[in-house]
């Protein structure tokens, strides 16, 4: 027996979006009479953190600083229509949306401010801060805040913006498979180090090591998070988790989570990135997205890296201790695939 | 570049953060409503089978049943959750008429004043089944007289007439011919739960005339236009919501509890909460597809692939619900991040006896880049060169045409590459830290 370490590599590419049957989001967005903006929305946040990084998105834009916003989401009764957070399509899609929005108030809070310091619009900067000046004349400013207290009460004028965003529809050729089905593409690189058992087959990640480009990130500790939780998911689905393990029987499929087999926090191996950001064309500030692929690299990487550990090649996932020890077998009387 | 910005770039404290790590973010299972009624479901206990009968006497004496709802119930009970996007035929029963596809389908759904007296009445129901054959494998699914598990006379879903979403690109035979070696493989891969800490549900309450239902769906609008269309509702009748979800991965984009848990609501004039358990979760909510995924690849010498022929197939059970979409998303992804000029697709979604199987994190991807990220493993090994140099030779570029004629614009496979072994001190030939992926020249192009 021995423990035999490996390492693989494997790299992807993921799109962002799925709009075969068309794929739009849209954002609305109004001010308080306080200067806070609320942005109304019908994405669902799945725990990836779609309010905070829309909260970012509509601050960044607005020039106000990020406690000013308030989300209110998937409401049907306020909320405009979202296709909905799948296919890695929210930061890109609803970003979108909330983006465009926001630029629609901002011209409102901008078109004020320029009746009021007499200036043309082009003439405004904002300073991020929730402050509007005249380029070159920081004296000459006014604060979103008020502005939006006397568009209220004053003139009786809304700040207000719709946004939507859309990707039209793409039939597919049916004869060719011509298509365009996406916005754009992320990309990631991950190596796989493992520790196999050739006693017991059992495989050990020792670490999962990825470069990711995922264009601009809007929150990079929520992008490390997607990283991570998709590297765990990755290792789940290349060595432990299927609901048929007697494939294509449905004998002995789990019912709970004790028969069901997932590494736990005690399996988790190193897990490192680093992310390079490349703007998108048609992202919002050029985001592409993070969301799915995150778990799709880390696969390869460990079969691979298994292979490279001890010379077994597994074709079918998930890659359990028995078919570890099977090819181990198999080398051992010449009929390995090595 | 980040610094550009104020606010875009910045790690902050997410908004719900604290809320989730200390318990107190309130999910759909967290409500309760007055006079709130619980539905659980009679499942076929066969993988397929006739409906001979159902007999509910047994069922209504136990204290606690309010009613059953039945097929009749249902008015508008077979539909296709992508019909919204104009997929078709509508296929999937909301309550089978007479014939259960796969086991643990629902039957007739029993609503009761507690969770307790629902499971009871649901274990007298007494079901009267007639078993039929029943088809598991993809492969037999596909042969010649298998057990029919859709009512269109075969296993497979129709894409404009064709058993299967095709790609054709150049002319992969004469890239064959062409190659000094030729590597085939076949890929398996499970079903797999998404294995959420929340369960998928919902509550649905009358409220003036509509009704209102709570739920942990990842997309309010197509839950709430499919619910519309399966009870026959105006959907101004219907207020969806959401937005905080428990994990989702794709397994809460299914449309199932809704609609049983609002025709509940609309029959019995009560709220009524339909929440999955653990069993249910695992072994009723649809699955990521299994998958058999047979590659032959054309190579050159020097590890340059010339042309791919790729059969995949994707066993979506008995009713497809998300996988025509995933498998189209298969087909424009069979060649990864690399460049093939030569490309042959048949992608099919194969009907089965099983649990549906549905949208998954990775959406037709992800077991697709196993396969080819394994494969490319391999031709590595058959040429001798090492397998970072593999995929630097093949690299998609900037302006490069994929097999599904979309010209490659944000490319940065190549960066990202260098990016990893720089991260793991992988010392790089001067050639391939060198690359890029700027479009080719000129000259590159001919290649």
């Amino acid at each position: 027996m021995a423990r035999l370490r490996g390492t693989g590599i494997a790299a992807v590419n993921y799109p962002t979006g799925m709009n075969l049957g068309g794929d739009p989001s849209q954002a609305l967005i109004h001010a308080t009479t306080s200067g806070s903006f609320n942005v109304v929305l019908a994405a669902a946040d799945l725990g990836q953190g779609l309010r905070t990084v829309m909260a970012q998105i509509a601050a960044e834009t607005l020039g106000v600083p990020y406690g000013q916003i308030v989300i209110q989401t998937a409401d049907t009764d306020t909320g405009p229509h979202d296709m909905g957070t799948f296919a890695s399509r929210a930061t890109h899609r609803v970003g979108n949306a909330v983006k465009a929005a926001a630029i629609e108030a901002r011209e409102a809070v901008l078109q004020l401010a320029s009746e009021e310091l007499e200036v043309s619009i082009a003439d405004l900067v904002l300073d991020g801060r929730g402050g509007i000046q005249v380029a070159g004349s920081p004296q000459k400013r006014r604060d979103i805040a008020d502005l939006a207290s006397r568009a209220q009460f004053q003139y009786g004028r809304t700040i207000a913006g719709r946004g939507v965003y859309m990707k039209p529809k793409s039939d597919v050729d049916p004869e060719t498979g011509a298509m365009d089905p996406d916005s754009t593409q992320a990309y990631a690189c991950t190596v796989a180090e493992v520790e196999v058992d050739t006693e017991t087959g059992a495989v050990a990640v020792l670490s999962i090591r990825s470069a990711y480009e995922v264009g601009q990130q809007v929150n990079p500790a929520l992008v490390q998070g997607q990283i991570t939780g998709g590297a765990w998911m990755g290792m789940s689905h290349a060595l432990y988790e299927t609901t048929e393990p007697c494939y294509p029987s449905r004998d002995h499929s789990p019912k709970d989570f004790a028969g069901y087999l997932m590494p736990g926090m005690a399996e988790l191996p190193i897990i490192e990135a680093v992310v390079l950001e490349v703007p998108s064309s048609n992202g919002p500030y050029g985001v592409k997205g993070v969301g799915e692929m995150t778990a799709n690299s880390p696969i390869p990487a460990i079969v691979n890296a298994i292979y490279h550990a001890c010379g077994v090649r597994v074709d079918s996932l998930p890659v359990t201790p028995e078919a570890i020890l099977r090819g181990l077998d198999a080398l051992a009387q010449g009929k390995g695939a090595a | 570049m980040t610094a550009q910005y104020h606010v875009v770039g910045e790690s902050l404290e997410r908004t719900d953060g604290v809320a989730h790590v200390t318990g107190r973010t309130l999910y759909t299972a967290d409500l309760a409503f007055p006079g709130m009624l619980h539905l659980k479901v009679v499942r076929s206990p066969l993988h397929h089978a006739l409906i001979r009968g159902v007999d509910l006497s047994a069922a209504e004496r136990v204290p606690g049943f309010v009613r059953a709802l039945t097929h009749a119930d249902v008015p508008h009970n077979v539909y296709t959750i992508l019909g919204l996007i104009g997929v078709e035929p509508e296929e999937e029963f909301v309550l089978p008429v007479d014939r259960v596809r796969y086991k643990g389908e629902p039957i007739v759904a029993i609503l009761a004043e507690t969770e307790a007296a629902a499971y009871e009445a649901v274990g007298k129901v007494q079901l009267d089944l007639e078993e039929l054959p029943a088809v598991f494998d993809m492969d037999e699914a596909l042969a010649p007289g298998a057990p029919i598990v859709t009512h269109w006379g075969n296993n497979t879903f129709m894409y404009e007439g064709h058993p299967c979403r095709r790609v054709r690109y150049g002319d992969v035979e004469a890239g064959f011919a062409q190659a000094d070696h030729i590597l085939e493989g076949e890929y398996r891969t499970s079903p797999i739960e998404h294995a959420p800490l929340e369960t998928t549900g919902c509550i649905a309450v009358p409220e003036a005339g509509r009704f209102t239902v709570y739920t942990n769906t990842q997309a309010v609008y197509f839950s709430l236009d499919n619910t519309s269309i399966i009870l026959g509702l105006q959907p101004n009748r219907l207020r969806f919501i959401g937005g905080t979800v428990g994990g989702g991965f794709g397994g809460k984009v299914d449309v199932i509890v809704e609609p049983l848990a609002t025709l509940g609501a609309m029959r019995t004039g009560r709220p009524v909460r339909y929440v999955y358990n653990r069993q249910e979760e695992m072994q009723v909510s649809s699955t990521r597809s299994a998958e058999t995924i047979r590659i032959k690849d054309g190579v050159m010498a020097d590890g340059t692939i010339v042309a791919r022929k790729v059969t995949g197939l994707a066993d979506c059970g008995a009713y497809s619900r998300q996988t025509p979409y995933a498998i189209t998303k298969f087909a424009a992804n069979a060649t990864g991040p690399y460049r093939i000029p030569n490309v042959w697709v048949d992608a099919y979604c194969v009907y089965t006896n099983r649990t549906p199987t549905s949208a998954m994190r990775g959406f037709g991807v992800t077991m697709g880049h196993f396969a080819i990220e394994v494969q490319m493993d391999k031709i590595a090994e058959r040429c001798g060169i090492d397998p970072w140099t593999v995929r630097f030779r093949n690299a998609h570029r900037n302006g490069d045409v994929k097999p599904h004629r979309k010209v490659t614009s944000d490319a940065t496979l190549i960066e990202t590459m260098q990016a990893a072994a720089r991260l793991v001190g992988h010392g790089l030939p001067p050639e391939l830290a060198a690359m890029t992926s700027a479009p080719r020249t000129e000259w590159e192009g001919e290649r």
